[in-house]
């Protein structure tokens, strides 16, 4: 019997089937956004609110019609970072020795007594206070950013991406203490009022 | 002398097609490992605010999601007030805590302390409802929580 060669299969239609499965990934495939503003809320239990001077209170007001109120003047929203670290960093009464603040007796004393209060209406809507939140943390973060790259010569935010990388090479231990250094030297007191 | 023959008329070789399905499958295979399924169907507008301190969220099984806007063109029976969403249906204020309940209950018992609430909500909803929710929350000691946002600038937007 003579060998008969096998006919070769005609994979003409392939890219056919391949792009029906593309198709399909593409349409059902939504890119979900899994990042944000991390927050923590304040416990439920009533316990006697600390007095505070009121000097070291920066109050955010938000009201109904999306116009900010900061510490009784009228302000936009590019201005509020500028202004939160100023009341940050201003250390008053001297105690803070890595700041670089003005030293404005009617300010803040200093970053660890240093408190924002943000407050808003049930009108106001969603995208301004994730704005101005945003802006505070951004605040926070600058200050903390600034303070990371003269003790340790990266900025805080590089810190943290390096403690989340799991492939870092460096050491982890050290960097969290770090980590936890600066967020002591400049903790993040940012109240809500309900 | 047919050496030197030109050829008839000049047509232009069909291009060679062999390498296309690569291409596809290539193309394939990337949106097949992106595709995240959904997990819950939208009913409500969720056009996210934008913010750029942002965090990445990592632990997507460590993550309960309340979704918050007004309901969608085809839920507009349901009015135009902003309303939460739970798992897959419009849910009231109240159904919170056992929500919340039920999803620490399908988890293991050490890490639930580790769970995040993610709030997904419509950039034009309003303070109040959040502020409900946020309360809500607090009251069953989910304290962790995230602002879900897209990454991007948050001057110049209205």
């Amino acid at each position: 019997m003579a060998k008969r060669a096998a006919p070769e299969v005609n994979a003409g239609s392939m890219a056919d089937i391949a792009f029906l499965l593309l198709i399909f990934f593409l349409v059902t495939t939504t890119i979900e956004t899994d990042s944000g503003l991390n927050r923590k809320l304040p416990p439920i239990e009533e316990t006697e609110p600390p007095i505070i001077k009121q000097k070291n209170i920066f109050t955010v007001l938000l009201n109904g019609k999306d116009q900010l109120l900061v510490e009784d003047e009228l302000m936009e929203v590019k201005d509020l970072r500028k202004a939160a670290i100023e009341f940050l960093d201003n250390n008053g009464d001297g105690t803070c020795d890595f700041c670089n603040g003005k030293k404005d007796p009617n300010s803040s004393d200093n970053p660890d007594k240093a408190i924002i209060s943000l407050k808003n209406e049930r009108e106001t809507t969603y995208k301004t206070y994730i704005a101005v939140q945003n802006e505070l943390v951004a605040a926070y973060n600058e200050l903390r950013n600034t303070r990371a790259l003269n003790l340790y010569g990266k900025s805080f935010t590089e810190m943290e991406a390096n403690y989340n990388d799991v492939n870092w090479p460096g050491n982890k231990e050290k960097l969290k203490e770090q980590i936890e250094q600066i967020k002591i030297e400049y903790p993040q007191k940012l109240s809500e009022v309900q | 002398m047919s050496k030197f023959k030109k050829k008839k008329g000049g047509e232009i070789p069909a291009v060679n097609t062999a390498a296309l399905p690569d291409i596809v499958f290539m193309l394939l295979f990337f949106f097949m490992v992106a595709t995240v399924m959904r997990q819950n169907t939208l009913m409500i507008e969720n056009n996210l605010p934008f913010a750029d301190q942002v965090e990445k969220l990592d632990k997507k099984d460590l993550v309960m999601y309340i979704y918050a806007g007004k309901p969608s063109e085809n839920y507009k029976q349901y009015g135009t007030e902003a309303k939460i969403q739970l798992n897959d249906k419009f849910a009231d204020v109240n159904e919170i805590a056992a929500f919340i309940a039920a999803e620490r209950a399908s988890k293991r018992e050490e890490l639930i302390p580790f769970l995040t609430t993610a709030l997904k909500v419509d950039s034009d909803a309003n303070m109040g409802l959040i502020g409900d929710i946020k309360q809500e929350l607090r009251k069953v000691n989910a304290l962790k929580i995230n602002y879900t946002t897209k990454k991007g600038s948050v001057l110049g937007r209205n």
